[in-house]
């Protein structure tokens, strides 16, 4: 019976540490792969030429393969979003946790866990038919396909995760702060701002971050309302992301067209790394402060 | 990298091998024109459900280096979306199989209703920018068209003479974008192969000429190009290739061409 238990035993163990190393596993093919498709068009086309570059026009007769137009819509995109998005998300967190009642907080927390489950192509359908003309005639432009369309999907397509990892930190903050601080005279509006969300600080960046890294891989809500044309960004001009210039143009691409969409890719794997380490930096920092 | 694909090689060849032990399965090889793409996937898997021992594979290469391919040898029937050269017709045979009819569309609120080529081509070059310029309310005009990779783009630009010369607004990766984007903004214009094209936008005439089956058929629409097959002159297609050669060229062949958005030929 012992024999058979220990088995089962040494059985999971190993099963358990085969699926550890399959994520690794994953992770290293990955960015394997990417490393290996994605630097020899960088060395042909010339880094600095490639990242700052303004123009691509990779179907060209003498085609030209610079990104920089890319790179800063996804920079510009990021940050309106973010400027739109987390003081909403913020304050809407607040709201669920310290100032709603029972019934209205978990009414609106299950209409947030609705939205983040709303695919993209529904927020970008909905931008394209509703968003994209009502920028055009709000601002009387003569089509409303742009950054600041973008900016305003991504901005709430950011919501959710904003929101739900800010409450979860607000909820952590211990109540003796609050009632501390109410004891001492401070409004419920003080204590809020001054006490709970700075004790909440980091889960807030944390939140902040996550919306951040879903707003820089997001590709195909903003592919539609964008316009999708490789300008360099404009509020109101049609410009095209990191992401959306692989998403277009990889299905019929060849050559080195190809080589330098991989290479498009590597650039957008690097920005998402980076943001990961900054979110392991925040979350450590939580930690150990 | 080339050793894993050659692993990966043998270990389909033998999971082939071992799945249809005794039948030997016959190839047709294409290769040739992106915009093609549609009409051959159709067709290919019509065929092949008919006949299951056969296999139509396609090598998206564009229609130069379908042309190329065949004077070679590296393939059964090369795709073109041009019609040959005089100097590739000498050695090659080229049969019509579809034709690709491509609708300019605008919004039905717009009042311009005809426009010529030569027009066509300045508005998407950014010559004319505004709608008052060809009989339009005073508006400036939104163009829209496909992503650089698109087949419909590439017919379109290479018929009102504007490669590389247009100034896009939006740049949509499928022509249901195209269409919405249309049928949403008063002052845009767009393309689509005339499948697509709805009633919520409206398909101008091209120099007078409304846009139809029996316009694109009879050659009066312009902005159509040509499918092609391109075959070698002086040698026989192999048994298969010739049997689907044959198919793809006949009036069942029809409502596939149909399906992927194309013209049949009048036969």
């Amino acid at each position: 019976m012992k024999r058979a238990a220990d088995f089962i035993e040494k059985l999971t163990s190993v099963i358990f540490t085969l699926c550890g190393f399959l994520a690794i596993a994953f992770v290293v093919l990955i960015t394997g792969f990417l490393v290996m498709q994605g630097t020899p068009a960088i060395g042909k086309i010339g880094i600095a030429e490639f990242l700052f570059g303004r123009v691509w026009a990779s179907t060209a007769q003498t085609p030209s393969f610079g990104i920089l137009p890319f790179i800063l819509t996804s920079v510009y995109g990021t940050v309106g979003a973010v400027i739109l998005g987390v003081p909403i998300g913020i304050l809407c967190a607040i709201f669920i946790a310290k100032m709603a009642n029972g019934k209205m907080a978990s009414f609106i927390r299950g209409a947030v866990d609705l939205l983040s489950g709303i695919p993209s192509v529904v927020y970008g359908l909905v931008g394209m038919i509703v968003i994209v003309p009502f920028v055009r005639e709000a601002f009387n432009l003569p089509d409303g396909a742009t950054l600041f369309s973008a900016i305003i999907v991504l901005g709430v397509m950011i919501l959710p995760g904003v929101i739900s990892v800010s409450e979860t930190a607000i909820r952590a903050v211990p109540k003796e702060y609050e009632e501390a601080s109410l004891a001492l005279g401070a409004s419920k509006t003080e204590t809020v701002f001054k006490v709970v969300v700075p004790a909440a600080k980091s889960g807030i960046l944390t939140g902040v971050v996550l919306g951040i890294g879903r707003s820089i891989g997001e590709a195909m809500a903003v592919m539609m309302v964008s316009g999708n044309v490789a300008n360099m960004p404009g509020l109101f001009k049609s410009v095209r992301f990191l992401t959306t210039a692989v998403a277009s143009e990889m299905s019929y691409s060849s050559g080195l067209q190809r080589e330098a969409l991989f290479s498009v890719a590597l650039v957008l794997f690097v920005f998402i790394m980076i943001i990961n380490l900054i979110l392991n930096f925040v979350v450590k920092r939580d930690k150990e402060g | 990298m080339k050793k894993l694909t050659c692993i990966v090689a043998v270990v389909l060849a033998i999971a082939c091998l071992a799945g249809c032990t005794g039948n030997s399965e016959a190839t047709v090889t294409t290769d040739g024109s992106t915009s093609m793409e549609k009409v051959i996937g159709y067709l290919s898997e019509a065929y092949m459900e008919e006949n299951e021992n056969v296999k139509v594979t396609y090598n998206p290469t564009g229609s130069g280096s379908g042309i190329q391919a065949v004077l070679e040898g590296r393939c059964d029937i090369g795709l073109s979306s041009r019609n040959l050269k005089s100097e590739e017709a000498e050695n090659l045979n080229g049969t019509v199989v579809a034709i690709d009819g491509i609708a300019v569309i605008v919004n039905p609120e717009n009042v311009v209703s005809d426009l010529t080529i030569e027009q066509i081509g300045a508005i998407y070059k950014g010559e004319i920018t505004n709608w008052s310029e060809v009989g339009g309310a005073d508006a400036p005009i939104v163009l829209i068209g496909r992503e650089a990779a698109s087949g419909t783009r590439d017919g379109f630009e290479s018929i009102t003479d504007t490669e590389d010369m247009c100034k896009y607004n939006q740049e949509l990766t499928s022509t249901g974008d195209v269409v919405q984007s249309v049928a949403s903004n008063p002052n845009a214009i767009g393309y689509a192969s005339l499948a697509s094209v709805k009633d919520t936008v409206k398909a101008i005439s091209v120099e007078g000429v409304k846009i139809s089956t029996e316009t694109i058929q009879s050659g009066k629409y312009k902005i159509q190009r040509n499918f092609i097959f391109v075959t070698k002159k002086n040698s026989e297609l192999s048994e298969s290739a010739q049997a689907f050669f044959n198919f793809a060229t006949s009036k069942e062949a029809d409502e596939f061409i149909i399906s992927a958005g194309a013209v049949p030929v009048k036969r």
